[in-house]
């Protein structure tokens, strides 16, 4: 009895996350399954058929796998490079620097903190739409250049770097640039390598907006691709389908497993999701 | 230092001297700030008044003429049956996730943090839907869900059951879609729970005990709930934003048919397929002022960390 009530715990949890982890298990199996074994539901798991390589080849071809990939990179390195090289600075002078206005601007960040990308989208898919920029990375990147959570973060994590540091770095002839970026932004590693994990897999996952601005194939990021390709192959071949979506999962997976403590820091971080 | 210097020169020169120096740090400061105030104007400032002046028109994108309608948008919204549909999809939508993605995520965090060993491996099994691509795997649940073909159904038949049209029966769409969205969440909502737990001290448990709490239950409403209060606040604030945000699923699962738009779906249909512009901008205000009500409770909890 006492076993029993050991074990219960271990047993509770092993049902859930076999639920969890099910839909995961099930697209693996069925991406090197042969679609000749589609009517199989045992979950056992080696088929019949072994039929990875045409199931992944046949994603691959069907519609530029590679190419939404390479854009997902493209644009999450894109976002990630500016939105660093804009929030710094700007977490630096607040947290460090006297002007006036300074209030007011955390405030304002704090505040556009609680507004959605969604409220957004109309006015700056307009004014895209003006400048004949659709159909562009730049259009896919912009909106997310300022992040007010980076600057929010790095203004935290900044605010407890010593100033005897700054002001004797300042002594000895270091720019306020050098301090910055070499000083007091070493001190917050952490941070920028949470703030790296949460804005990635943030924008690898993000459907919304690219849906908005991009209707060439050619740009779509994974997660809009696999909404083509799903509506290409729609039901016809499930091999094929799984394997689009195992290998549009698989970096975001692949990385949290090898870095899951960054991940889950840098995801938990924040609601702003 | 300073001190020294104030006694060599006389006080006016000291500040003049101070003041240049302070003038020179404040245009700094303003460079520093500069890049990130002029995105801030250009991605939030200005969106948003230019949204207030949309809704209030009958602006479509590409129309050659544009009226000023006054509220029109806003009244026809509320007597909009696809709108009103969309609204009450999303509140059934979060009346699900939120119960739900909170409780379950609770039970699961409270047993993940006893375990010695194995917590690593739980942690990471339960949080593995948080940084899957939500729209690879809602193909992969239309999957599983599949009337004839998918193991959900087949195990309802093993049992003796009817199957059931999870993604074809209009009640059952918001439902299932709830159910994906609990999946989603919920490793999520476990570790910002685990997070509170390690918070609360340990000898609040030892004089809980000696006070006659002896029960794992009671210890648990005595100190563990009361305790995890302001986490689970958070907890609830986060979850019904992110329901709130449903739109992923629909996409992939539904595409709005069968009535099953959500208010983002809706949204996005009247903004970007129909270019209805001055009338979806009147939508997004809306939508805008339900996330904001609900981000009421997390600055609250920002606002206590920062420090001005």
């Amino acid at each position: 009895m006492a076993r029993l009530r050991a074990l219960l715990p271990n047993i509770i949890l092993a049902s859930g996350a076999f639920v969890v982890l099910l839909p995961f298990y099930w697209m693996f199996l069925t991406s090197i399954r042969s679609p000749a074994e589609i009517f199989d539901v045992s979950l056992w798991p080696i088929p019949k058929v072994f039929d990875a390589g045409e199931n992944y080849a046949r994603a691959a071809n069907q519609v530029p796998m590679a190419r939404f990939m390479l854009n997902g990179v493209i644009v999450c390195l894109g976002i990630l490079i500016v939105q660093v090289l804009t929030a710094v600075p700007a977490a630096y002078a607040l947290a460090k620097l006297k002007f006036p206005g300074r209030k007011l601007l955390l405030t304002l960040v704090i505040a556009a903190l609680c507004v959605p990308i969604q409220a957004l989208a109309l006015p700056l898919f307009v004014g895209l739409a003006k400048l004949e920029l659709l159909n562009s990375y730049f259009a896919m990147m912009a909106p997310f250049f300022l992040s007010v959570f980076a600057i929010f973060l790095f203004h935290q994590s900044f605010r407890s770097y010593p100033d005897e540091i700054i002001e004797a770095a300042r002594m000895d002839g270091f720019s306020e640039m050098e301090i910055c970026w070499g000083l007091v932004l070493r001190g917050s590693l952490p941070s920028l390598a949470a703030f790296s994990v949460f804005s990635v897999v943030a924008h690898w996952n993000d459907l919304y907006w690219p849906m908005i601005v991009v209707t060439d194939i050619n740009l779509a990021p994974p997660p809009l691709g696999m909404l083509f390709f799903s509506d290409v192959e729609s039901g016809a071949n499930y091999g094929a389908l799984m394997a689009g979506a195992a290998i549009i999962t698989a970096p975001m997976l692949v990385c949290f497993l090898l870095a899951r403590r960054h991940f889950i820091a840098g995801i938990t971080m924040t609601g702003v999701k | 230092m300073t001190v020294a210097l104030d006694m060599d020169v006389p006080a006016d020169v000291t500040r003049t001297r101070r003041s240049t120096t302070e003038r020179r740090m404040m245009w700094r400061a303003f460079l520093f700030v500069a890049p990130a105030c002029l995105l801030l104007a250009a991605i939030y400032i200005i969106p948003i008044l230019v949204l207030a002046v949309f809704s209030v028109t009958d602006y479509q994108l590409g129309a050659l003429s544009t009226r000023f309608i006054g509220f029109d948008n806003f009244t026809h919204a509320f007597s909009d049956a696809v709108f009103l549909r969309s609204l009450k999809n999303t509140v059934i939508y979060a009346v699900i996730v939120i119960p739900l993605g909170v409780f379950l995520a609770l039970g699961v965090a409270l047993l993940v943090y006893n375990r010695k060993r194995s917590r690593a491996f739980w942690e990471a099994a339960y949080f593995l839907p948080v940084t899957a691509t939500l729209v690879a795997m809602a193909t992969v649940w239309q999957f599983l869900l599949h009337p004839s073909i998918g193991p959900v159904n087949a195990a309802i038949k093993w049992f003796g059951f009817e199957p059931v049209s999870f993604l074809s029966n209009p009640v059952l769409l918001i439902p299932t879609m709830a159910m994906i969205g609990v999946w989603q969440v919920l490793g999520f909502n476990m570790v910002l729970f685990l997070a509170g737990l390690t918070a609360i001290p340990k000898d609040l448990y030892e004089a809980a005990r000696l006070d006659g709490a002896k029960s794992p239950i009671d210890r648990f409403l005595t100190v563990t709930w009361p305790m995890l209060g302001p986490t689970t606040l958070f907890v609830v604030v986060t979850t019904s934003i992110s329901a709130f945000k449903v739109f992923e699923t629909v996409a992939v699962l539904t595409k709005g048919r069968f009535g099953s738009e959500t208010l983002l779906f809706d949204l996005y249909l009247e903004g970007f397929e129909y270019s209805n512009t001055g009338y979806a901008a009147a939508l997004t205000l809306i939508f805008l002022v339900i996330i904001l009500i609900l981000s009421i409770g997390q600055t609250v909890h920002l606002d206590r960390k920062v420090h001005y």
